[in-house]
Order: C-alpha cells, then structure tokens, then sequence
C-alpha cells in the first residue's frame, strides 16, 4: 500500500509498504530516516522513540498505516539546519552519550518532558525516561544532561 | 493482508462484520509486538485510532474504548482514581500516550492492569456490532486466558463506570516501578452510601476475577455509618480471603506460593488506605 504522511514538516509518500508494517521500519527502510534506532520491535527500550502528531509514542508499535495524513516528527527534525537543539546539545556537553543506540529515543523523550514540564524535578525525570533504556551509561549523565538542557531554556 | 482504515463506528461495524478475520488495532501495544515477531499474521488489519466517537469519555461516565491511558490519568483521575492509578502503572509514558483500556480489554490478559478495577468498581463493558449493541458488566467478560465475551463481528466501543462515590485503590507487584506485568495485582472500592465493597485480584487465576467472599466479609465487618480505626483483625481476614480467591499458577514471575501471599499483603495494604481516606473524610466533615 501506499502511505502519505508528514515527517519532519515535509509532505513524504512511502510505497510498497507492508500492511503490517511498523511506522519504524517504514521510517528506517523506505524514507531514510535512520535517526530512530530499532532495538527491541516491543516496546520495550524506547529507541524507537518520535513524534506522531506532536505525541511521543514507540514507533515499532504503530502501523505505518496508522500514520497515514498524520505528522511524524523523528530525532533527525529536532536540528533547526545545523544548530542543534538544546536537548542535543546538552546531551553532548554532558557526556550522556557512548555508544550512541539509545540517545535518539532519549533525546526525543526528553525533549517532550521539557516541552510539558520547564522545570522538571528528578522524579519527574525518571519517570518521564522509564521507557528508555541505556546499557552504557548508567544514567547518571543522562540526567544531568537534561538538568543542563532545562537550565538553558 | 489488508489495512482497513475506518472513518466512522458504523463503518467499522459494517468492515468487521463483512470481515470477521480483521484484528482491530488501536494503540497497537499489544498487536504490533505479536506482528513484529510473526507470532501472528492476520488477513487484515482494522485500525480503530481514526473514530473520533471511540477517542470521547462523556460524564456519568461512558469511556470511549480508545481513550488512551495518560488522558485518564490527565483527566479522569478525580472522578475514577482506581482506574487512573492503574492507567498508571501500565508500561512507560510512550506506552500510556499509546495504549486503551479498549485493547487491554481486547487482549483480555489475565494480568492486564485495569481489569481488577473494572471489576471491584462494577464497571459495564458496552460492545457493538451491525446487529445491536450489548451491555456486558465486567463479571461477565472474561471467559478464559486472553478470552473474552465478543463475538467476531463486534468491537469495544466504551467502559461505563459510575464516578467514585468512595476511596479506591490499586496495587500491584513487579520487579520495578515501569515496565512491568503485574505478578499479581489487586483493586478494591468502598461504596459507603450502599455498605458495599468491590474487590477482584488480577494475573492469579485464568482471568482477573472477583473476590465474592472477601467483599461480602467486608460488608458485614466494617461499619460505614460511623467508621472507627480498622482491627488488625479485620484486615487479616480480609487478606486471606482475597488470597484464597485466585487460584495463580507457578510461572517465570513468580510462584503460586507467593502471589498468594503477596495478595494478602496488598488487599491489607489498600484496605487500610482506603478506610484511612474514609476516616479522614469523615473527619473533615465533624
Ligand atoms: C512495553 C509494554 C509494556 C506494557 N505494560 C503493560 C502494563 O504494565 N499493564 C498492562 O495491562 N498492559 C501492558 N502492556 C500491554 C498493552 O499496552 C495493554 O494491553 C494496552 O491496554 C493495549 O491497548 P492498545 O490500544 O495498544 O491495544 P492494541 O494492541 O491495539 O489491541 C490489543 C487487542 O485488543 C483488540 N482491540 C483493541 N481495541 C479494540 C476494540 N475497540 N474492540 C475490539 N477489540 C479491540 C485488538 O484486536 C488486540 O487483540 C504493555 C505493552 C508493552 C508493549
Ligand atoms: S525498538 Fe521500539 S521500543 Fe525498542
Ligand atoms: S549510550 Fe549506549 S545504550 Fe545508551
């Protein structure tokens, strides 16, 4: 089937698409978007982690026909050209990423919190990345980087 | 396969009823794991989250099947406590901006979160199809390991649960906060006005059931008209009840033995926060 949706501002169109395929492949394998990592396809570790329709859901848990007219924003849409945004930014400074796998669903979470929450407490971080998994970093950086990007906005 | 994408309830009753093999999908939490892993290919997919009607609650209280769970808990969390505090126990924020009470429903797992609320709050399950629309309480819905009372041609399309008219409370064992499939759960709600108790435990028997004894004892022990200090007596007895109402199963979360146990020491625990909230009430009243 064919599906229309928008990402990241842009009207795309994928085809071929399987019915019973997942936004995240849809995403990955057909309109070349890697950004959003697929590390577990259930929900499990938030890698996978976008927008639909301003929402963050896991995207190996949505239909790519579910998306159809709706709009998608992934981690590569964050960036306003080549300035980062300060979620990112600040996961850099922070050091709150190694290998790199888990940082897009993070980055995208995390970027929700403060959009809702400005000045979110520790708890209120937690909770809002306990879909995340990080089998690096321990966390501690990961918090920190979003106590740096709150400070900032 | 195909991906039908209804607009409206009545299209999707007249697509399910032309197409008995479509698997509805609405969050999806729960079908797109089976498809992702092909322990499951259905002949056509039935996306739901398109019906505006199916995404309404409207007071009384009718809960549109797909209203996910951080709407619940954003907005319904003063009229149903019990169901939005086990709206938020269910997975990760991702997960509650996604996932319904109509798929927990539809899924019909015996350890789903909402089900033990559904049940000791007296909720009614309304379900549709071309031929009419039925009226099924909770008690009656759960027929079997993730089996439950529809027939193929119908959909959930709203839970009716009566705003609380007294505490309510939730709780639920895991090995973490998020995450996590209960290893059992238990809900009660005190009906104060009607000397009444609702009491059901969840993933501790084939389906989440009621624990008739438990609340017919409570009935007749606790004095709603003029609540005194619980006994510790009271509470115990209460918590072997309950534990002697689910019939659990050893398996990879847990033992039998201790789901047994560990339902006592909830249906103790949420007793007493539950009868501390009606003192307290009670208390700003004098
Ligand atoms: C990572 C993760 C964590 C989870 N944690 C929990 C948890 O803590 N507690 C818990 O209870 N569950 C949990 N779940 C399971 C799942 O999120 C819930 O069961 C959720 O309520 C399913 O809702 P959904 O809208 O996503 O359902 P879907 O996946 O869309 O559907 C589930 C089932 O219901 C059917 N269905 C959906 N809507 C209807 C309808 N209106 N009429 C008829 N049939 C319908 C579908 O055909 C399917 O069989 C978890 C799932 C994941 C992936
Ligand atoms: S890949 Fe989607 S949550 Fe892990
Ligand atoms: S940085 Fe490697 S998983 Fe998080």
């Amino acid at each position: 089937m064919r599906v229309n949706v928008t990402v990241n501002g842009e009207q795309r169109q994928a085809d071929d698409v399987w019915e019973g395929e997942s936004l995240l492949f849809m995403l990955r394998e057909r309109l070349g978007l890697p950004g959003s990592k697929n590390a577990c396809e259930q929900g499990e570790c938030g890698s996978c982690t976008v927008y639909l329709d301003d929402v963050p859901v896991c995207a190996c848990l949505v239909a790519a026909g579910q998306a159809q007219d709706r709009s998608v924003r992934t981690v590569e849409g964050l960036a306003d050209g080549d300035s980062l945004d300060p979620v990112q930014e600040a996961f850099v400074e922070a050091g709150a990423v190694q290998c790199g796998f888990c940082t897009p669903g993070l980055v995208v979470q995390a970027h929700d919190l403060l959009d809702r929450v400005p000045n979110p407490s520790d708890p209120e971080i937690r909770e809002a990345l306990a879909g995340n998994l990080c089998r690096c970093t321990g966390y501690e950086k990961i918090l920190d980087a979003v106590r740096l990007a709150a400070s900032r906005r | 396969m195909d991906f039908l994408r209804p607009e409206t309830l009545a299209e999707a009753l007249e697509l399910k009823a032309s197409r008995p093999d479509a698997v509805p999908i609405a969050g999806g939490t729960d079908v797109m794991v089976e498809l992702n892993y092909d322990h499951r290919r259905p002949a056509a997919l039935l996306d739901l989250t398109r019906i505006a009607e199916l995404r309404e609650w409207t007071p009384g209280l009718r809960v549109g099947a797909g209203v996910p769970y951080v709407r619940i808990i954003d907005e319904l969390g003063a009229e149903l406590p019990g169901l939005a505090m086990a709206s938020r126990t269910v997975g990760s924020p991702q997960i509650r901006n996604r996932g319904t009470v109509g798929g927990n429903l539809g899924a019909a797992s015996p350890a789903g979160d909402t089900h033990p609320v559904l049940l000791a709050s007296g909720a009614v399950i309304e379900v549709a199809s071309v031929r009419g629309t039925r009226m099924i309480p909770a008690a009656d819905f759960y027929l079997g390991v993730k089996r439950n009372a529809l027939e193929p041609d119908e959909l959930i399309v709203a839970v009716h649960l009566a705003p609380a008219k007294g505490p309510q409370q939730f709780s639920k064992v895991g090995t973490r906060n998020a995450m996590v499939i209960a290893v059992c759960s238990f809900a009660i709600s005190l009906f104060p006005e009607e000397n009444r108790v609702g009491a059901a435990v969840g993933s501790a028997a084939p389906t989440p059931r009621r624990a008739h004894q438990a609340e017919e004892f409570l009935a007749s022990a606790l004095d709603f008209s003029a609540p005194k200090p619980l006994l510790d007596s009271v509470k115990r007895e209460f918590g072997e009840l309950v534990s002697q109402a689910a019939s659990p199963i050893d398996d990879v979360r847990g033992s039998a033995a201790y789901r047994k146990h560990a339902l006592a020491v909830m249906a103790r625990r949420t007793l007493g926060w539950a009868w501390q909230e009606l003192l307290d009430g009670e208390q700003q009243c004098a």
